[in-house]
């Protein structure tokens, strides 16, 4: 007798998850209807460290490219989006896509250079690279140089009439930021080039035995990441309406803080940097006025989750209650 | 002249770049592990030296009797108590603890000594010159490239002369055997990065008499010795020197030519060289 079985994506929890994700969006979207200025600013910065985590998830946890150097494409967006208004008189909001645009497109060779270091030094290469950005726009006095720009006032008036209206704007664009890149991960994840990056991530030589190209796979993730992590960079620096070398290219700020992010939400997972980025606002709400003594606290956690649970928390929920919120394996079940 | 004088400084500050990176390359070379603290404990060597100049009034050099065998007690402790747990396939675990371990020390540097920029004193040797012809010849960075030989020199003959060098390069080798062989590969590990922080130690406190320094310039420590080793070849310690000469030199070129290019020439030399010869100019192992 023939066993009838089905194969879904989707489980009970997921489709729950679906529903409460929706009413989620939903209650956010109406956030300046609701929500208190400061409130606003504060999850407009959540919504932007989200897409930060997530994209740097998708490059570390998946695509298994180790990076320290996110902070160049974090500046180099920001800066675009000064350059391409102030001298090329675009709207801001084109410039935000065309910073995207701009920041993949530097990629390219960023790429073709440092993909020549393996592991932990091609780490250590991302760095250069942003310190070569860095170094580079602080020789550009157009931009301020080294003690950087603000951006114009009337810039900041063509986005929308009076404060409220772009506060109000700046929260939807980072909202949308960051379900658009949620998205964008989700999406690749289930295609067929996220059934390869899974592949390479478990075995790259089974991977490539079974006719996976790694080097174009990996390739094609971190342009897709730098392009999207231009995007956030530029709406970043819309919000502080202010860049400068140190600011644009910190790595305490746009490496450091997402790396923790994403090692105690659980890397490799979808749902990881979301819970990391609660979390770490959490702890920051809770602990900032320590200072220094935060940023060691925060130390010390991501060492001990990477050395007792490297799955982080999410990985902790998942092996005790086998949930999985984003849909993007297969489950085999049983008609009867 | 000035080009000459600039290539003969950068030489000289090459010494200092080597130091930096052999202790990288040590580690690299035996376990496969980069350490993103690097730079920092560099930066903490650098403070406990100063530390030790104030509390006993000795000269930074004399300091190092204590800092080093500090360093490297550190060094083996850290090795045995976290790092090794990281080591395997996995790249990420040692990357992340490394870089977490990164922001605790500057941090708590941060705490403990603010972010003034601190500086040892070294009374005449900061000063001193010898000239040769028309070019000066600072003391500090002629001693600074003379140690850098010596640690060099020393290390390789450690490397391939004695029982210890013999249990690093087994244990590099292949592991399992090694551990067959009778070495205990945790205890072995801790003995290279003993040996990598003593070196760092005196990186630190050379560079503490040198210029000025705070508890966030560790990164940029870690950068120019990381290039060193690029540049020179992965595994091999006299290519580092090369490499770090190299950096050096293009660091002094460029700011001969505009100061803002000082560092930016160093970096564009080490992308060229990646482009050109990926494996750098003599490599001894792949990555």
């Amino acid at each position: 007798m023939t066993q009838s079985v089905a194969v879904t994506r989707s489980t009970n929890a997921s489709r729950i998850a679906g529903i409460l994700a929706l009413i989620a969006i939903v209650i956010l979207v109406a956030g300046p209807y609701w929500a208190g200025r400061a409130d606003m600013r504060l999850m407009g910065e959540i919504f932007l460290y989200l897409a930060l985590a997530s994209l740097w998830n998708l490059l570390a946890g998946y695509a298994g490219l180790v990076s320290v150097g996110q902070q160049a494409f974090v500046g180099f967006g920001g800066y675009m989006l000064f350059a391409l208004t102030i001298f090329g008189g675009l709207h801001p909001l084109l410039a935000i896509a065309g910073a995207g645009v701009l920041g993949a497109a530097i990629s390219v060779p960023v790429a073709s250079l440092i993909f020549r270091l393996r592991g932990a030094y091609f780490a250590i290469g991302t760095w250069v690279m942003a310190e070569v950005f860095r170094l580079s726009f602080a020789q550009v006095s157009a931009l301020g140089g080294g003690s950087g720009t603000s951006l114009p006032t009337t810039i900041v008036r063509s986005l929308a009439d009076g404060r409220a209206a772009r506060e109000a704007l700046s929260y939807w664009l980072a909202l949308s930021a960051a379900l658009l890149v949620l998205a964008a991960v989700y999406l690749l994840l289930r295609s067929r080039h996220g059934l390869a990056l899974t592949a390479i991530r478990d075995n790259e030589l089974a991977a490539s035995s079974l006719g996976i190209d790694i080097w174009r796979t990996k390739f094609l993730v971190y342009v897709v990441v730098s392009g999207l992590t231009a995007i956030i960079g530029a709406l970043i620096f819309l919000q502080k309406l202010r860049i400068s070398p140190e600011a644009a290219f910190s790595v305490n700020d746009w490496t450091a803080f997402v790396i923790f992010i994403v090692v105690i939400g659980g890397i490799g997972t979808l749902e990881g940097p979301i819970i990391g980025t609660l979390v770490f606002f959490l702890l920051r709400e809770t602990l900032a006025d320590l200072g220094t003594v935060y940023l060691i606290v925060l130390g010390f956690v991501a060492i001990v989750i990477m050395l007792k649970a490297p799955k982080g928390i999410w990985g902790f929920i998942v092996d005790r209650y086998d949930l999985q919120l984003f849909p993007l394996g297969y489950r085999v079940q049983r008609k009867d | 002249m000035e080009w000459i004088n600039a290539i003969v400084q950068g030489t000289l500050l090459g010494g200092l770049y080597a130091l930096f990176a052999a202790g990288l390359s040590l580690i690299f070379g035996v376990m496969r592990l980069v350490n993103i603290a690097h730079g920092d404990l560099i930066v903490l060597a650098a403070y406990l030296g100063l530390t030790t100049t104030i509390a006993l009034g000795v000269h930074p050099l004399v300091a190092l009797v204590l800092v080093l065998p500090v360093m490297a007690g550190l060094g083996y402790v850290l090795q045995r108590g976290v790092l090794n747990r990281t080591l395997g396939q996995d790249i990420l675990p040692p990357l992340l603890v490394t870089f977490g371990l990164s922001v605790i020390i500057q941090n708590a540097l941060l705490e403990a000594y603010t972010a003034d920029p601190q500086k040892m004193d070294a009374g005449l040797l900061e000063t001193a010159s010898i000239g040769v012809g028309p070019l000066a010849l600072g003391v500090l960075p002629l001693l600074t490239f003379a140690i850098a030989i010596i640690v060099i020199a020393g290390l390789q003959y450690i490397f391939y002369r004695t029982a210890l060098g013999r249990a690093f390069r087994a244990t590099s080798d292949n592991q399992e055997v090694a551990q067959l062989m009778g070495l205990n590969k945790a205890h072995v590990f801790g003995l290279a990065m003993a040996l990598a922080l003593a070196v760092t130690a005196i990186a630190g406190v050379l560079l503490g008499i040198r210029t000025s320094f705070d508890p966030a310039v560790g990164g940029a420590r870690l950068i120019f010795g990381f290039e060193a080793v690029i540049i020179g070849g992965l595994g091999n310690l006299w290519g580092t020197l090369v490499g770090g000469i190299l950096l050096g030199v293009s660091q002094t070129l460029g700011a001969a030519i505009s100061p803002g290019w000082q560092l930016l020439a160093g970096h564009i030399t080490f992308l060229v060289i990646l482009a050109v010869r990926p494996n750098g100019l003599f490599p001894r192992i792949s990555g």
